[in-house]
């Protein structure tokens, strides 16, 4: 514990930007018509933070970070209108070629599903240093015993046998380690991790999220961690981004998140997660669903869901409001007029 | 490894004893006998031959005269070319009717992956329309029909090509080409679905956010998976080209296996009939056991090595 706590004081965290996602909007042809996933997201990263984007299901988390690690398939898909700055570049305007230089070296990314991350047919060592030997242009034997040192970094012992065999050969566990190291060897700046413990069992994923505290740690990285798992967030987060339907609705420190949330949204997330001090209160999941992305309402998306739902929410995006220098929040309810309406809506 | 290689030898001794037995049962169930030709052989004549290739015996005797001569590899002369050996006959034979086997699936592979790849990256483009427009075509005409096509086209209109025989590389092109389209589409359709699927997989995705070249991404990730289900139906595409080849090489006056095979089957030529048979089927089943091993060897995950320690 009181390590833990050393941890935390220990990490660095500053005020440089490494990425700047600014009005990012995209959006997915289909036979049905056209998908707005994400519909003007912004957002900025700091150096050395864990960025927390949680929400529901379909709100475009994914998009999101696939954008940034430029892997959104064009066609169907289109990057409408934003930019994504990184070290002074806008990575939406990229060629290929030029994103290759970036992608697996500055930025890297972790999915979801160990089990299929892994090429089957190609070795654990083969598919380690592939990046490195791409990019960094260093031989076979250096290259080798840096898998070996990133191997022992993540954790696998004996790295170097390992380095010949199969994926087949490791466990989920064991295989979303390896995972974490093809991620890291090439140093990356900003690792971008989708769901990186949702397949794997709760041992396992507390020694997983603890890997990730402990790599930042060493090698002061950016994260983006995007979970459903509030304890996940809970745990490691420094920030935290709530989406929904298709746009960041609040983002602010995770403490601001937790104790003092604005937006009604993030306050339903936080109701529909079980905590242990409140036993005694219900949990009380969010009713109804999020807005179809086809046609995506022009006012607030969550307008149908909302308790305190007001006229104006119905035709007029709310605009952003600052709570404070690091909290943010997209809703009606922080006009000044709001308060008033509201107390009105109290007493009727 | 030693022990699965030893399975399988034991299973292909098996299969060869069913095939040659089979053969045996058949050939005999023919109506007609190898000297019914021979109005004007005398009587004493043809017993004399009957006794030489033991053809007067009780079928069991000859049964086991027959397992004899598969062991020994010793199929004595031809009935109708006495002062040839079926060995000879096959020796003569059999390299030609390899040669044409192998090349057609050589020819077949390369082209239909890189026609089926070549499809699956351009989806829905026009080289994917192209590809599967011919792969449709070339899996509808038969391979006779396709040869009778390009010998009035190639050889007898244009000119182009030799329309028959084996005697130079240029005389390869049409027998070639008649029996390695119908493999070649089937090939290019499989890789094509299998390759589309493959280029959806989370290790794709994974070595695109590594920033490799979509090269080694197409050759090193995607091929050899996208393969596997190719490499499973290699053996009976092996089979069916090979066998293909026995009409092919009839219509190209090609004088490989087929032409003694075919022949032998109509003068009931029975030590030709059995020695071919036996020869090309034990070929067979040696080729479908190398496609076994080779897809042991593509895909680590077949337990052909011995089993190591799980994480
Ligand atoms: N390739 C695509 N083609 C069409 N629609 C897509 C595509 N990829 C994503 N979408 C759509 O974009 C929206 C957002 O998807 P996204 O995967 O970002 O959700 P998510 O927040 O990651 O959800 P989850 O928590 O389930 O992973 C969804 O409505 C999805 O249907
Ligand atoms: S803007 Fe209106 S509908 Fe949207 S969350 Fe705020 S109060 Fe609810
Ligand atoms: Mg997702």
């Amino acid at each position: 514990m009181v390590n833990e706590r050393k941890k935390k004081e220990k990490k660095m965290m500053s005020s440089e930007k490494v990425l700047q996602v600014n009005n990012l909007k995209i959006s997915f042809r289909t036979y049905g018509g056209e998908v707005e996933a994400v519909r003007g997201v912004d957002f900025d990263l700091y150096k050395g933070e864990t960025l927390a984007i949680v929400g529901e299901s379909g709100c475009g988390k994914s998009v999101t970070s696939n954008a940034i690690m430029g892997l959104i398939p064009q066609p169907p898909g289109i990057i409408k209108n934003g930019s994504i700055l990184f070290k002074e570049k806008d990575l939406t305007k990229l060629s290929k070629t030029q994103l290759r230089k970036i992608q697996g070296v500055d930025i890297s990314m972790i999915f979801q599903d160990p089990m299929t991350a892994l090429n089957p047919t190609l070795t654990i060592g083969e598919q380690l240093t592939e990046g490195l030997r791409t990019h960094k242009k260093i031989g076979k034997k250096e290259a080798k015993e840096k898998a070996i040192d990133m191997l022992k970094l993540v954790g696998i012992p004996n790295p170097e046998e390992r380095l010949k065999q199969f994926p087949h050969q490791f466990s989920g566990g064991m295989r979303q380690r390896i995972v974490i190291a093809i991620a890291l060897i090439c140093e990356p700046q900003v690792l971008i991790a989708d769901e990186p413990t949702t397949a794997l069992d709760v041992t396992i994923q507390a020694q997983i999220l603890e890997l990730f505290e402990e790599i930042q740690l060493k090698k002061g990285i950016s994260i983006i961690l995007i979970t459903h798992d509030l304890g996940v967030v809970a745990k490691i987060a420094d920030r935290i981004a709530v989406m929904y339907a298709g746009k960041i609705v609040e983002i602010g420190d995770k403490r601001e998140i937790f104790y003092t949330p604005e937006h009604p949204y993030t306050k339903g997330l936080l109701n529909s997660v079980p905590r242990l001090d409140l036993m005694e209160e219900e949990l009380q999941p969010i009713d109804g669903t999020p807005p179809d992305l086809f046609s995506p309402p022009k006012g607030c998306p969550f307008t149908a869901r909302c308790d305190y739902a007001m006229e104006v929410c119905d035709y007029a995006y709310p605009f952003s409001t600052k709570i404070s220098e690091t909290h943010e929040v997209d809703c009606w309810l922080q006009d000044e007029r709001a308060n008033v309406l509201q107390a009105q809506n109290k007493i009727g | 490894m030693a022990k699965y290689i030893l399975k399988r030898f034991i299973m292909m001794i098996a299969t060869i004893l069913i095939i040659s037995t089979l053969t045996f049962v058949l050939m005999h169930s023919i109506p007609g006998s190898p000297f019914d030709e021979e109005r004007t052989s005398n009587p004493t004549i043809q017993a004399n031959l009957e006794k030489f290739y033991k053809l007067d015996e009780p079928m069991h005797v000859q049964y086991l005269y027959y397992l004899k001569s598969i062991v020994t590899f010793d199929f004595g002369p031809s009935i109708k070319k006495p002062n040839e050996s079926v060995n000879e006959l096959l020796a003569r034979g059999f390299p030609i009717s390899f040669e044409l086997g192998m090349v057609t699936i050589l020819v077949a592979l390369l082209s239909g992956t890189i026609l089926g790849t070549l499809a699956a990256l351009r989806h829905n483009g026009i080289i994917d329309y192209l590809a599967m427009t011919f792969a449709v075509v070339g899996i509808s005409v038969p391979n006779f029909v396709l040869a009778t096509l390009l010998i009035q086209q190639v050889a007898v209109t244009w000119e182009l090509l030799p329309a028959a025989t084996w005697s130079s590389p240029l005389h390869m092109i049409l027998p070639i080409l008649a029996l390695a389209t119908g493999p070649t589409a089937i090939i290019a359709r499989l890789t094509r679905s299998s390759m589309l699927e493959v280029l959806t997989q989370d290790y794709i995705k994974m070595a695109n956010a590594k920033g490799l070249s979509p090269i080694r991404i197409v050759i090193r990730h995607a091929l050899r998976n996208a393969l596997m289900p190719v490499v499973t139906i290699m053996g009976t595409m092996l089979a069916g080209i090979l066998t293909g080849t026995f009409v092919i090489e009839k219509i190209f006056a090609i004088p490989g296996m087929g032409k003694y095979f075919v022949e032998s089957i109509n003068n009931r030529d029975y030590p030709v009939i059995m020695g071919s048979t036996v020869f090309y089927s034990a070929f067979l089943v040696f080729m479908l056991f190398l496609v076994d091993i080779v897809y042991g060897f593509l895909d680590p995950r077949i337990k052909l090595h011995r089993k190591e320690g799980d994480a």
